[in-house]
């Protein structure tokens, strides 16, 4: 046998490798964070826009961070409430008010250069909710969930007959809403927006006693999720999924930890009812509006309580024995997982799940503030988006100022002077983000274009 | 020239009688600031503007409510409102609650400021006035 010093070829190849694993292992090392590191600063792994589509030379009229522009993608829409866009970059819009019109408006981008056209209008209900999910276009009344089956190119079949997925869900004028949102395992989920205020007996009257407990909660006042492919359905079908929330406008289902998560509108009128309590500043900023994760059956408040941002806590309400101090039974409510300035109305909730923007905004939630009306005397405020980063299904920062300006003047002191209104948010199939607004009816489509 | 001297003085004496019983008739102008009373009782819902807030409370400028008939736009102040009713074309989904808690004077001073401003031009509301419509709705 071949021998080297007395060794046999089988052991100096064995100490030779042996010797090499540590210099292999820093090869490895060294090779896998380089190319880590030109994934994220190279844009390797990232979906940068199509370059037919260009921001528009004022950026819509937005405020954006650097390296982001904005192109208005339809204007005069209606009062466009929640918007979908589907894989093939069509944009569906469900309109507020369906009085004058079709409820539902569809846009098609023939040229792909971001300027799409109206190619279907249907549907003649109010409502705000729309998603699309597996195949289908989901839509919601103030009281039902449609659904409408899409073709292979996203055109509606059937505009004229949906499918009945839910219905009889109570709608009494305030806060009347069905804003949806849908898993990947076959469920959608449904705000029920309480019909009250702060569940006194005689809503917002100053001097009305509230009701213990509230008997608003059994059917209303929370989330509800019912099956996405069974028609006819009614509460006795479905979950009551999250309880003790005021009204829901925004809410998104978070595929990273694969849970709800949905932006309360808190109670108004603090100083109004409670003069004793509350002045006119403290009417502002209380009580915060929440995210709140929703874990199933859990209780989150409402009416008993709200939360206070500035003492970074829940608080008895001042129509349930509360001061403004007070904890009592909201030692046992849910806390929201992150807070923000009272009354700011978030309409829009999306996680972000693309890659055109910068890695820093992925799994990160954007959120569309309406914009306040309850801050008066106070200037109002609001009237922008807002993203706040993630990490591992929490949030991992302060909340920034997205895109801002929509209102078109810096001091809002009434919202008929906000010229546009932040409303819906949908993601693109190219990582676009758009944004509706309820007052002009304008359509954005917010790109990134800096430096990769 | 005596006729022309007692004719002056009776011409003057009628003109006192007649500024006496003008005096009567017009309601006495408020004390109270509409402005004010309007800021802290119906601003945070209908804002500094007049204009409301869109599909949730209802705006004040040159409505059928506002400008017509005095002892409907009180009764509204008194009751509250909640029927879902078109106004300007749009509803609006809040109720109004009752402010029967403020005083004749205060509803009558609210009132005139509201249909003096906002770009209406109708006449005032007196304390009387809501004296009288309250009590009907006692009725």
């Amino acid at each position: 046998m071949n021998t080297l010093h007395g060794k046999s070829f089988f052991e100096v190849y064995k100490t030779s490798f042996i010797r090499s694993i540590p210099i292999l292992i820093g090869v490895a090392l060294f090779s896998y964070t380089t190319i880590l590191k030109a994934y994220h600063t190279k844009g390797l792994g990232r979906n940068p826009v199509s370059k037919l589509v260009k921001a528009d030379s004022n950026n819509a009229g937005l405020k954006l961070p650097v390296g982001f522009g904005a192109l208005l993608v339809a204007d005069k829409m209606g009062p466009t409430r929640h918007i979908a866009v589907a894989p093939n970059g069509d944009i569906f819009l469900k309109l507020y008010d369906a009085d004058n019109g079709p409820g539902i408006k569809v846009l098609h981008d023939a040229l792909g250069n971001g300027k799409p056209t109206l190619s279907q209008s249907f549907g003649n209900y109010s409502g705000t909710g729309i998603a699309i999910k597996n195949g289908y276009l989901y839509a919601t009344s103030n009281n039902d969930i449609y659904r409408y089956k899409l073709d292979k190119d996203y055109k509606v079949i059937d505009p004229a007959n949906p499918e009945h997925i839910v219905y009889g869900l109570i709608e009494r004028g305030e806060h009347e809403s069905k804003s949806i949102t849908l898993d990947n395992n076959g469920n959608i989920y449904v705000n029920i927006g309480a019909y009250s205020n702060a569940c006194q007996v005689k809503d917002r009257q100053k001097g009305s006693p509230a009701m213990d407990p509230c008997p608003i909660l059994d059917s209303a006042g929370g989330i509800w999720k019912f099956k996405a492919d069974v028609l006819n359905q009614t509460y006795k079908d479905g979950i009551h999924y999250g309880k003790g929330i005021r009204n829901t406008v925004g809410l998104d289902w978070n595929t990273e930890t694969n849970q709800l998560f949905v932006m309360q509108h808190g109670r108004d009128q603090l100083h109004d009812l409670f003069p004793n309590l509350y002045g006119t500043k403290e009417n502002a900023e209380l009580p915060a509006e929440e995210m709140l994760q929703i874990e199933p059956g859990k209780f989150y408040g409402w009416p008993y309580c709200y939360y206070d941002e500035l003492q970074n806590k829940k608080v008895l309400s001042p129509e349930y024995g509360g001061d403004g101090k007070k904890v009592g039974r909201c030692a046992n409510a849910e806390n929201p997982v992150i807070a923000f300035p009272g009354h700011m109305a978030p309409n829009g909730l999306l996680f972000y799940k693309g890659n055109q923007f910068p890695s820093r905004y992925k799994n990160g939630a954007f959120i569309a503030f309406h914009g306040s009306w309850n801050r008066a005397p106070e200037p109002q405020k609001g009237y922008f988006v807002v993203f706040v980063p993630f990490e591992k299904g929490k949030p991992s920062g302060k909340w920034e100022i997205f895109a801002d300006n929509f209102a078109g003047i810096d001091l809002v002191k009434s919202p008929g002077q906000a010229k546009h209104r932040p409303c819906g948010l949908a993601e693109g199939p190219d990582g676009s983000l758009y944004v509706t607004d309820d007052h002009e009816g304008s359509v954005y489509r917010i790109i990134y274009n800096g430096k990769i | 020239m005596p006729i022309l001297k007692s004719t002056l003085i009776t011409a003057l004496f009628f003109l006192m009688a007649g500024n006496v019983f003008a005096q009567t008739k017009t309601p006495p102008k408020t004390h109270l600031d509409g402005k004010k009373l309007y800021s802290e009782n119906c601003l945070s819902c209908h804002q500094e503007d007049g204009g409301g807030v869109t599909s949730m409370n209802p705006p004040l400028i040159k409505t059928s409510y506002v400008l017509g008939d005095k002892s409907e736009i009180v009764k509204i102040v008194l009751k509250g409102f909640g029927e879902k009713v078109k106004i300007q074309g749009k509803y609006y989904s809040n109720i109004m609650p009752s402010l029967s808690y403020l005083k004749d004077d205060q509803i009558a001073a609210i009132l005139t400021y509201v249909r003096s401003h906002f770009e209406n031009t109708a006449s005032a509301i007196s304390a009387e006035e809501v004296k009288e419509i309250r009590a009907k709705l006692k009725n």
